[in-house]
């Protein structure tokens, strides 16, 4: 396997991360600690962390409702996150953005979003900076989105844009099967998204999303390609997401008990923990050492949430605009 | 329009070198200028540099853009920079707010207004409210520009004025140039300004001409000015019912009524000072806009008005708008949509009781 020790140790460790912030973060909603409403992506764990370990804080990805994973995996502190779930000022948005709008833009990171494909075109445009700076070699644009996003046509403009415009992008199609409650077989008119690709003159992919050394070395390809200049690439992952849409979705509704086992015993880190004590790259007590680190981080971050003061609600004034302080305060 | 009572370029201009310039072109020189001065700027647009050759797959700049507002410029700035982009505003404007997120400032011709509502969700859940929603750690330096209004026979689709849509939205700005001296001004201000910036530009403007001094400045987003002063009662004008006001001052003027017209210039922010100084003073006020009233930017200056201004007015604030329908063809039932100089000496004539 041609991956670095350190590389595997951070896969795992990222991996972990998400999957124990989700969970964590689900627990402290339903206790009531978190604001509103908040989605989960454990079960994904493998494309954001297969794509963002060949990734740097100069490359930017976009990032949906579903964005813990996408934030962790490039970079952002759990303790940030969860201060802004939970509202607070010490939150990575001061408390104004929550759980669908974290970012960082010191880490290249455009944001979670709220609107489902609205971040896009927002990848393809930070390709587009990086062309007309003539850093594509460095600074590629990662789009995330789901197969719910796939129906959107803003994807449809923005891969015929990277293409047409040759853009280092690659729109990274996580798909878990279902659109909230709606499944990708009923609303999806394609056997294989990737396969829309071909029509806007790209290579498209279909990678097992459950497996994170397959997403590795997809993602190795397509993000050398877009660093060479040679355009964008479609990835399409099939994965799945654990827990309901939303914390109070109750998956049952809709989905089958038989499919749900079927997927956790495709579990990514338990495939991960298999495949590196098969070949011996990982020890036990190394994966066992990351994990006790990461559940003493969580404790770290739910602490550091509770504890944080909230926002000064003069606060809610700031940043609609960045040299004109809003006259209208409000007609009151 | 009587000059001796007329100020457009206000104080300090008067003896600054300039010249009568085709508001197209000052607003092309404006865009060359600024893409002179900031390496970082931009451009994005259907047709802005197309067609292009097939063999050699230079672009053509057939058209000059659309409205020639961007002729010339891929000649001497490249296809890099005058990018010319296929038919999906949402996209390209969405990748415009991208860029702007990291690092650039994209300057997106959307042609004509109508077509805002095909990326207006680019516009507004992403240019509008990265900075808020982000928690103020990053800003969208994103000029936009198109053409709006009526009289030109483009029907429904392609004559709207509904930048009260616009200006409704937090994290936007909207600036809507009355003449050549403004445009310059506004969109160097817009392109300039580190927040996203909506430059409306009324067709009826596109090719008048009007006295543009040759040196650099900006006008600051948010103010309105005096284009006229007068005692009796205000006009106010925005985009080409300035144009509108100014023609009916003079027509008042006959009639032994000093009309004081106001050009907004920015719709948001907007200068609410001027609105109600000027009405301190004159007592009556009647707001011209060819927009649709309800939810209006006119219903929002009278709200304004009403709220800080009451105890001044010696009658009801007016309005005179387009009437709550689309824009039709037809040449007779055009002119009838949209707000005449005549309109307005005839709700002035009313509001002073006189006949």
């Amino acid at each position: 396997m041609d991956i670095s020790k350190e590389k595997l140790e951070w896969i795992y460790t990222t991996m972990y991360r998400i999957r124990r912030f989700e969970e964590t973060m689900l627990e402290q909603t339903l206790k009531g600690n978190s604001m509103g409403v908040a989605h989960t992506s454990d079960g994904q764990e493998a494309p954001p962390t297969g794509i963002c370990a060949h990734l740097t804080d100069k490359d930017w990805i976009g990032s949906t409702h579903r964005g813990h994973g996408h934030c962790i995996s490039k970079g952002l502190e759990t303790d940030k996150m969860m201060a802004e779930v939970f509202g607070k000022a010490t939150g990575q948005c001061g408390g104004k953005g929550g759980s669908m709008h974290i970012s960082d833009f010191s880490k290249g990171m455009l944001g979670a979003n709220g609107i489902v494909g609205a971040s896009i075109p927002l990848a393809v445009g930070a390709a587009l900076t990086a062309k007309l700076k003539g850093i594509e070699n460095e600074s590629v644009g990662v789009s995330f989105f789901g197969d719910g996003a796939s129906s959107q046509g803003v994807l449809h403009e923005a891969m015929n844009l990277a293409s047409v415009w040759k853009l280092p992008v690659i729109f990274a199609c996580e798909n878990n099967g279902y659109a909230e409650a709606t499944p990708s077989w009923y609303a999806v008119s394609a056997e294989d998204i990737s396969a829309r690709a071909e029509g806007y003159g790209m290579p498209g992919v279909v990678v097992d999303g459950m497996d994170v050394f397959a997403v590795y070395d997809a993602a190795g390809e397509a993000i050398a390609r877009a660093r060479a200049g040679e355009g964008p690439t479609f990835l399409e992952m099939k994965t799945y997401r654990y827990h309901g849409h939303f914390h109070a979705d109750d998956t049952s509704k809709y989905r089958k008990a038989e499919e749900e086992e079927h997927y956790k015993k495709l579990d990514s880190i338990k495939h991960f923990e298999r495949t590196v004590s098969k070949q011996k790259l990982m020890t036990e007590k190394k994966m066992k050492s990351i994990r006790d680190s990461i559940e003493q981080e969580m404790l770290d971050a739910v602490e550091f949430a509770l504890s944080s003061p909230m926002p000064d609600v003069s606060t809610l004034y700031d940043d609609v605009y960045v040299n004109y302080s809003n006259p209208i305060a409000g007609l009151r | 329009m009587t000059t001796s009572q007329t100020n457009p370029l206000g104080p300090g201009y008067e003896g600054v070198a300039g010249s009568e310039t085709r508001f197209r072109d000052i607003f092309r020189d404006t865009l060359r200028a600024e893409m002179i001065r900031d390496e970082d700027v931009f451009l994005m647009g259907e047709d802005i540099s197309g067609g292009f050759d097939k063999d050699t797959k230079e672009p053509l700049d057939a058209w000059g853009g659309p409205f020639a507002a961007t002729k010339g410029l891929v000649q001497e700035f490249g296809p890099e920079r005058i990018r010319d982009a296929p038919i999906s505003e949402a996209g390209f404007v969405g990748a415009a707010v991208g860029s702007a997120l990291t690092g650039m400032r994209p300057v997106v011709d959307l042609m004509y207004f109508d077509f805002v509502t095909v990326a207006f969700d680019q516009l507004l859940s992403n240019a509008a409210k990265s900075r808020y929603m982000f928690g103020g750690q990053t800003k969208v330096p994103l000029t936009l520009f198109a053409r709006s209004g009526a009289g030109t026979g483009h029907a429904a689709q392609h004559s709207e004025s509904f930048y009260s849509m616009l200006a409704h939205i937090p994290g936007l700005k909207v600036v809507v140039p009355s003449d050549p001296y403004s445009v310059k001004g506004l969109l160097a201000a817009a392109i300039r300004d580190d927040d996203p910036v909506f430059v409306v530009n009324d067709k009826k403007l596109i090719n008048l001409t009007g006295f543009v001094p040759d040196e650099e400045y900006v006008i600051e987003l948010g103010k309105g000015r005096y284009m006229r002063r007068g005692s009796d009662v205000t006009l106010v004008g925005m985009s080409y019912t300035t144009v509108a006001c100014q023609k009916a001052a003079d027509q008042l003027a006959e009639i032994g009524i000093d009309a004081e017209v106001i050009d907004m210039m920015s719709l948001s922010p907007f200068d609410e000072d001027i609105l109600i100084e000027s009405v301190q003073k004159t007592n009556n006020v009647v707001i011209v806009d060819e927009d649709t009233p309800r939810a209006s930017m006119a219903s929002e200056f009278a709200a304004v008005i009403a709220d800080k201004a009451f105890d001044y007015l010696d009658a009801p604030v007016k309005r005179v708008t387009a009437p709550h329908s689309p824009v039709p063809y037809n040449r007779d039932l055009e002119i009838e949509f949209m707000p005449s100089a005549e309109d307005v000496v005839g709700t002035v004539k009313n509001m002073l009781g006189r006949e």
